[in-house]
């Protein structure tokens, strides 16, 4: 099981601020898991496209494509900040 | 704690009395106050509402305070960012550098800034007469970003 967290504009667009997935086993990294979540369709498939701006943290740190994602992870998924 | 996430203000006297409180190395302070303007791209600012990532605000702060820490003499430094709705005047965040020359204690507080607008998970939405949009991130901000 991993937990999704949504923020910002993705909440709002997604409909939704987070929940606990259980994806196939073959789903092993910040990338495999984006694309898994696009084959949805609908938001999820426009607001996680190729080319859209999404950032992604795991474990409350900053990720990469390739970073592994596993069982009792969280992993964020929210647009570029705009803090300061 | 030298990073602070709050809904409440800050009163800027104190928070850097206490940052040099009794530290007699201390010969610079450099502050930088962030603050709710009431126009932003053509359109009026009626709220500005500020949202984090609890849990990985803190952290990301944290690590970027120790990286300015690392690059500069500077004694210490202090993060507090407001989070919730605040109204244009109202005070967003503050950054305070101790160091014993000014030099240093300028550009760690400028890093600091640079770092957080880039990397630490805050984002904002404004209410205009127009409706609520969220702020969208600037290029400038990563130009400004990669400068160091």
């Amino acid at each position: 099981m991993i937990t999704l967290v949504y923020l910002a504009r993705l909440r709002e667009t997604l409909g939704t601020s987070g929940e606990k997935v259980e994806p196939p086993h073959e789903v092993g990294t910040v990338a495999a898991l984006l694309a898994w979540l696009r084959t949805r369709g609908g938001a999820w498939a426009a607001e996680l496209a190729p080319g859209r701006a999404v950032r992604v943290a795991v474990n409350y740190d900053v990720a990469r494509p390739d970073t592994p994602v596993k069982a009792g992870d969280e992993v964020a998924l929210f647009p570029p900040v705009t803090g300061g | 704690m030298p990073v602070r996430v709050q809904t409440g203000d800050f009163d800027v006297a104190r928070e850097i009395a206490a940052l040099r409180a009794g530290d007699r190395r201390v010969g610079a302070v450099a502050a930088f106050i962030g603050l709710v303007r009431d126009i932003n791209d053509a359109a009026a600012v009626t709220t500005l509402t500020l949202e984090h990532y609890p849990g990985m605000t803190e952290k990301a702060l944290a690590r970027i305070v120790d990286e300015a820490k690392s690059r500069w003499s500077v004694y210490d430094a202090l993060v507090v960012h407001r989070v919730g709705e605040l109204k244009p005047t109202d005070q967003i965040v503050l950054v305070v550098v101790t160091g014993a020359h000014r030099g240093e204690a300028f550009a760690a507080c400028e890093f600091i800034m640079d770092y957080l607008k880039t990397r630490a998970p805050f984002w904002k939405k404004e209410q205009t007469p127009a409706g609520e949009r969220w702020v969208e991130a600037r290029t400038s901000d990563d130009d400004a970003a990669a400068r160091w």
